[in-house]
């Protein structure tokens, strides 16, 4: 099992703020009573403060159990649980699950009680006031994006499956807990929602830098939100513990390769975020300017495009020096910007919508959906050349890694080859 | 006609009797009902997580009530005498049934995801319990006290044979000297005041159910 400490942290995330704890789990063993193999069998592991650590492996493989015994929702049979050098096993269990975070795939939002009331629990529990717990509510609620005024009093019955899971998220996070438990929580939720609340999440641990456990049998979900994948088989055992890179591109055994999947070389592209790369400057104007003005800015270049912003600075809509001759209004001239990706996307993200934009590049907002670059073609190529390169360096062994021939076992296992 | 008039002063003149034997049988009923839900309440609390315990208790409460109550009341005289304690006994005895059913129920359909995620952000059990489980049950368990008190606003009646409070009196008094002046106008009195109060509760326990169960959960 590579317990690779040392691994490099995917770029650009070693200068985000840490409030998370470690956790480390020594020879952790779960025996149920009647059976004969352990559903877990002697795991240890650390997982560094404040890394989102993504544990991926089969149904019934004992991820889930593994987590579960973190919190202790189940007792683990022997072996040693420390979050934040505290023995777990010490500890009040009430107690230490309020000083964890914990969502699950049926968000289980308790349904007689207000989304507000929901959000509120974890710091009623530890004895906060109520206009202390009523300010934090809304800031939960803002923070993952429902507007408080109208979802602080509705029931969950009334919410969609994704607001459902934002609420479940925010009461994970109410009483600012340093570890975050997360079982399968965007499982039960339609892909684009999934892919919106995976980036949320991703927005938020930007932020917060809390310790995270996340569960999921999706490995394109794990290299997405993993700093770390423990790739688990059969009894929890740890099959590859790295960072999605090293994985993806040097999968420990052909198990995890299998995981893996085809389309390494793609999925790798996932690995790298907006906020990795420099962002591009277009000229911009405000929807109230004259359309002559802004071509003025535009220039006469042959395909020069701009952006049209609306008085709070988010994207309206594409314009070239065409649109704006012939157009009284820059609220109306061009196309409307349909798709625009953060600082956290993807660069997969980035391509996708770079690719459905028709204008050659792919709008970057802040998060209150702001304008702050683009994206284009050439910065792309550039990145996935960087990328390419990187790996030669880095990695001296041939085997298994995309782009380097056939790499002797590992044929046909779906390691892609570029 | 001239029946209905009969009756119509048989009442006027026995207004006040009738007025205060309506209200011992709905005291009674309540109370019994009250008592009732408590000890119902408990035993399904204490038994619905075991399917094994779930079906005893669910068992022993339907074997009560199949008794007739006409000799529920008989074997009880001899042990507890007359008035009041048999009739208490035996309607908290008939009304435990719909209430311990639909606790255990109530209790065993809560979403286990909820108890899960409760669990999980660190409630208590007894928390769970009684801030989660029996919230959720609690639409449920009021089903069974309503079904409970309709039930015993019946049975009372019977009561009067050991000489219990209540509307029972002036039916029975009325049976037992049917030919008689204004034997049949008691009787009738007594029954339909009877059907009249258990409406007027049933309407409460519905206003009951509103103002008790959370927006979040009503069907």
């Amino acid at each position: 099992m590579s317990e690779t400490n040392t691994a490099p942290k995917p770029g650009g995330e070693s200068d985000r703020a840490t409030s998370g704890v470690e956790i480390r789990l020594e020879n952790v063993t779960k025996q149920y009573g009647g059976q004969r193999h352990p559903a877990v069998d002697s795991v240890t592991m650390t997982i560094p403060a404040g890394e989102t650590v993504v544990f991926v492996g089969p149904s019934g493989c004992g991820k889930t159990t593994t987590m579960k015994m973190i919190n202790r929702l189940i007792e683990p049979t022997s072996g040693r649980i420390t979050v934040g050098g505290q023995d777990v096993l010490r500890l009040n269990p009430d107690e230490l699950r309020r000083g964890i975070g914990y969502a699950i795939q049926q968000v289980g939002l308790l349904p007689h009680l207000t989304v507000s009331q929901n959000v509120g629990l974890v710091p009623g529990l530890i004895g906060w006031d109520k206009s202390r717990i009523a300010e934090r509510t809304e800031e939960m609620l803002d923070l993952v994006g429902l507007d408080p005024a109208e979802y602080r009093d509705r029931f969950p019955k009334q919410l969609s499956g994704g607001q459902q899971q934002r609420v479940g998220v925010a009461r994970a996070l109410a009483a600012d807990p340093p570890v975050l438990l997360m079982d399968e929580p965007f499982g039960a939720v339609d892909p684009i929602t999934r892919g919106n609340l995976q980036d949320e999440l991703m927005r938020l641990q930007e932020e917060m830098g809390k310790t995270i456990v996340f569960v999921t049998h999706d490995f394109d979900e794990a290299v997405k939100l993993g700093d770390r994948i423990a790739v688990l088989g059969y009894q929890s055992k740890i099959l590859q513990y790295d960072t999605p890179e090293a994985i993806l591109a040097n999968p420990a055994d052909e198990t995890v390769a299998g995981f893996v999947g085809a389309g390494a070389a793609l999925k790798q592209l996932t690995l790298r975020r907006v906020r990795d790369i420099e962002l591009e400057q277009l000229p911009t104007a405000t929807a109230g300017e004259e359309p002559a003005a802004f071509a003025a800015r535009l220039g006469g270049r042959r395909g020069a495009v701009g952006l049209v912003l609306d008085e709070r600075g988010r994207p309206l809509r594409w314009v070239t020096r065409r649109d704006l001759d012939r157009s009284g209004s820059l609220a109306t001239a061009g196309r409307p910007v349909e798709d625009s990706v953060d600082r956290a996307s993807t660069l997969q993200d980035a391509l996708e919508a770079l690719l459905t934009a028709d204008a050659g590049y792919a709008v970057v907002t802040r998060s209150r959906g702001q304008y702050a670059g683009v994206v284009g073609l050439d910065s792309l190529m550039g990145t996935i050349r960087a990328l390419r390169e990187q790996y030669e360096d880095e990695d001296g062994t041939p085997d298994g890694r995309p782009g380097d021939g056939p790499g002797g076992s590992d044929g046909g296992s779906g390691a892609a080859h570029a | 006609m001239n029946w209905l008039s009969d009756f119509g002063s048989f009442v006027a003149g026995r207004w006040e009797q009738l007025l205060f034997d309506s209200y011992l049988h709905v005291s009674a009923v309540v109370q019994c009902v009250v008592i009732a839900t408590v000890v119902g309440m408990l035993l399904g609390v204490a038994v619905y997580r075991s399917p094994f315990g779930s079906a005893v208790a669910t068992a022993v409460t339907s074997a009560i009530l199949t008794i007739p109550s006409f000799a529920l009341f008989g074997l009880l005289i001899p042990v507890l005498g007359l008035g009041v304690p048999p009739t208490v006994t035996v309607l908290v005895l008939y009304a435990l049934l719909p209430i311990v059913r639909n606790t255990i129920v109530g209790l065993a359909s809560v979403d286990s995801s909820v108890t899960d995620a409760a669990r999980g952000i660190g409630m208590s059990r007894f928390g769970v319990l009684t801030r989660v489980e029996l919230r959720l049950a609690w639409p449920a368990v009021l089903t069974g006290i309503r079904v409970s008190t309709q039930m015993l606003m019946g049975i009372l009646a019977i009561a009067a044979y050991a000489k219990g409070p209540g509307l029972g009196n002036q039916i029975i008094t009325g049976l037992s000297r049917v030919g008689s002046a204004n034997a049949t106008n008691a009787a009738v009195a007594g029954t339909v005041a009877i059907v009249i109060l258990a409406l007027v509760l049933d309407a409460v326990y519905v206003l009951i159910g509103r103002l008790t169960t959370s927006r979040g959960i009503r069907v």
